[in-house]
């Protein structure tokens, strides 16, 4: 042992003076070269852009590496491999599996500078004006924090210790082709309306399309669940009888599993009617083809995502994800989210990093003074035009449920493969 | 070679074999035995009878796609590989035409399955066409999102690999037994039925072989052009290692690995490879 530390001091001592020498022959100083910030960031590629990594270099000279793949890939990595990470983005119901295999850091809530400003979504459930949100599902404030940093099972109440900080979240709902029904849609039940029949989708990841599927079979009134978002087996066997007979009978065009997936079933008229993500819409809409993010009366579906940390980052590493998160939640990332139609965490920040106009438009409800532009410049929405579903109290003080992983999820899995083969 | 095969091959296979008799929960494995893998797949299969539960009906319906998928690349392959083999007789025509086959495989796959709903939607160039010429007044919404949509994009796909071996035994056979047929006065469809498809045998059980195993084990093809909403033997091993279930997942490929092998196993017993290589 004590032989082996010698060698390895020897080593670096042999290193520096290398550095040092290649440091006088260019004239960059040799210890930068040691000190390069580097981070493998492992997440979806929705929040992987590169204007956010581009100017957390520019702030913080903090470089980012990022390792996209799909949300199951993700979470399948994370079991696998936990040292090929350093900062993980994922949704909050994939915690469930994440935190009990003891992959997952818990974070010092006292070392996140915007903590206290995160939105009581977050962290009571609740709006910033005290209005109670839907919590049914795998809601943040059940998953959020943790008994102690190296624990792997969730406090009840909020603690210091915390599994995900929050980054990004939004409301979901049905998409529809205004132009092609021609009428106003209200409810979720307007899924299995058989006048749509052949031109419904839903989504094919079991974990969210279970939850649309409950919103749907309350809304036609066959069942009222005590938690969608945790069924049992009677429940998800009624769930799938419904969606199944739907199914029989011609009602989907096509499931989907990707955003693009969607955005072609949407824009070609295969589907007028299906659940959808924000951005997906945007993207149609972008395409001069009328699409609407249909407020329901039900209510909507939503998720949140946000950065963990890997296990295996321990020492000058961590700091550097610390300074990272802190960083993400200053604003500059937190405006670039709600641009695209998501919202930030931290919503102080965000707003100073936005115009006035923009506020208005994507956060109040309000008519849109100028041109609405996403953050990469091409041009949303004209000046007018108001945002579907209004003001973000309007849109997440309507949260019924939350995407989830349920106590069930290996026989609501074995009974989704059922329903697709039906 | 035994080493890389044993490495890359049997190894991997032993483990897939013995992690499909594990146990699991929702984030790990569990090292203990259990038929759990193996006996909740075929939930319901006696207690619904007759109904079919969903192993068996999703079996069903991968070995019918597969036959008719099947039939469809012989009867195309073989035709194209008589027509190359025996009706273009300059060498430098064969390998251009041998090569124009080829072009399914120059787009990727996604690209190519999005290429479908432009031609088959029901907005599609097909559609617009039969309304205008006024041989439907609705559009046919059974040629996307079909048994017959994913039929078409695999036929399209995998003929090429029933081409390749059929050509290759085509060539082979000498040309003199063909003359001597003709000088014995012996039809056209006399000399194919009794000399070039015996003698076609190895080229068409290979072929065969390459379409079976593929399209047995295909779920993304399937996937795409049914809309997620047909079946498919690999599309259930796919869902199972999505939520994290390694164990049902594997003890899946190991029966569907073991029904595909059956299937080889009988084509083997048609005609012996080995010997006729």
């Amino acid at each position: 042992m004590i032989k082996k530390k010698i060698s390895r001091r020897n080593l670096f001592k042999a290193g520096a003076g290398v550095a040092l020498g290649s440091g006088m022959i260019t004239g960059f100083p040799a210890v930068h070269a040691g000190e390069e910030k580097v981070l493998r960031y492992l997440g979806t590629a929705v929040n992987q852009a590169d204007a956010i990594s581009k100017k957390l270099f520019d702030d913080t000279g903090i470089k980012i590496e990022y390792i996209s793949a799909t949300t199951d890939d993700v979470t399948k990595r994370v079991i696998t491999q936990p040292n090929s990470f350093d900062i993980l983005d994922t949704e909050y119901f994939s915690l469930k599996k994440l935190v009990p295999s003891g992959n997952i850091l818990g974070l010092d809530a006292k070392k996140i500078k915007e903590f206290d400003n995160i939105t009581p979504i977050f962290t009571k459930g609740e709006l910033p004006s005290g209005k109670k949100i839907g919590d049914q599902g795998t809601a943040p404030k059940k998953v959020m924090f943790l008994e102690a940093a190296d624990s792997t099972t969730f406090a009840k109440e909020p603690t210091q210790w915390v599994t995900l900080i929050p980054t990004v979240y939004n409301a979901d709902t049905l998409g529809i082709r205004p132009d092609l029904i021609k009428r106003p849609i209200t409810s979720w039940a307007e899924l299995l309306n058989p006048e749509f029949k052949g031109k419904a989708s839903i989504l094919n990841i079991p974990s969210i399309g279970i939850m649309d599927a409950a919103m749907v079979v309350e809304a036609i009134g066959k069942y009222k669940y005590p938690d969608k978002g945790n069924m049992t087996k009677e429940e998800i066997d009624m769930t799938m009888a419904v969606m199944t007979e739907a199914k029989k009978s011609g009602q989907f065009r096509a499931f989907w599993k990707d955003f693009n997936e969607s955005v072609n079933l949407m824009s070609s008229g295969e589907t007028v009617i299906q659940s959808m993500w924000s951005p997906a819409v945007t993207k149609v809409r972008s395409m001069g083809i009328a699409c609407t993010f249909q407020p329901l009366k039900e209510g909507y579906r939503s998720w949140a995502s946000g950065f963990c940390v890997s296990k295996a980052t321990t020492g000058p590493k961590l700091d550097i994800a610390y300074e990272f998160v802190n960083w993400f939640l200053s604003g500059f990332a937190g405006a670039y989210l709600n641009r695209q139609g998501y919202y930030s965490a931290v919503l102080p920040t965000a707003k100073a990093a936005m115009e006035p106009y923009e506020w208005a438009y994507w956060m109040d409800g309000k008519p849109a003074e100028k041109d609405i532009k996403a953050p990469d410049g091409t041009l949303l929405e004209k000046a007018g035009a108001v945002r579907d579903g209004g003001s973000y109290d309007d849109r997440m003080g309507n949260v019924a449920c939350w995407n989830a992983v349920m106590d069930e999820n290996d026989y609501m899995v074995r009974k989704w493969n059922e329903f697709i083969a039906a | 070679m035994m080493f890389i095969f044993a490495v890359f091959f049997i190894l991997p296979l032993c483990f897939v074999v013995i992690v499909s008799f594990w146990d699991y929960n929702e984030y790990e494995m569990i090292p203990s035995f259990t038929t759990r893998g193996y006996y909740e797949s075929f939930e319901g299969c006696l207690t619904k009878l007759p109904e079919l539960c969903t192993m068996l009906a999703t079996y069903v319906k991968t070995v019918k796609l597969c036959l008719i998928v099947w039939l469809f690349t012989f009867l195309i392959g073989f035709t194209v590989a008589y027509f190359l083999a025996f009706h273009v007789r300059s060498k430098t025509w064969q390998i251009a035409l041998s090569l124009l086959c080829t072009i399914p495989f120059w787009t990727s796959n996604v690209i190519r399955m999005i290429a479908w709903i432009p031609l088959l939607g029901r907005n599609g160039l097909v559609n617009n066409g039969l309304i205008d010429l006024g041989i439907t007044q609705q559009p046919v919404e059974w040629l996307l999102y079909s048994e017959f949509s994913i039929c078409l994009a695999l036929v399209h796909l995998f003929t090429f690999f029933m081409i390749v071996p059929i050509f290759n035994s085509m060539m082979r056979i000498d040309r003199r037994l063909l003359e001597a047929a003709y000088d014995a006065g012996a039809s056209d469809w006399q000399t194919l039925w009794n000399i070039i498809i015996p003698l076609c045998k190895p080229g068409i059980v290979i072929g065969s072989i390459f379409v079976i195993t593929i399209v047995m084990g295909d779920f993304i093809t399937i996937g795409v052009m049914g809309g997620q909403q047909v079946a498919a033997a690999g599309k259930i091993i796919e869902t199972r290692l999505n939520a994290l279930q390694f164990p049902a997942a594997a003890a899946n490929a190991v029966m569907l690995l073991g029904i595909t092998f059956l299937i080889i196993v009988m084509l083997n017993r048609l005609v012996d490879i080995r010997k006729e290589l």
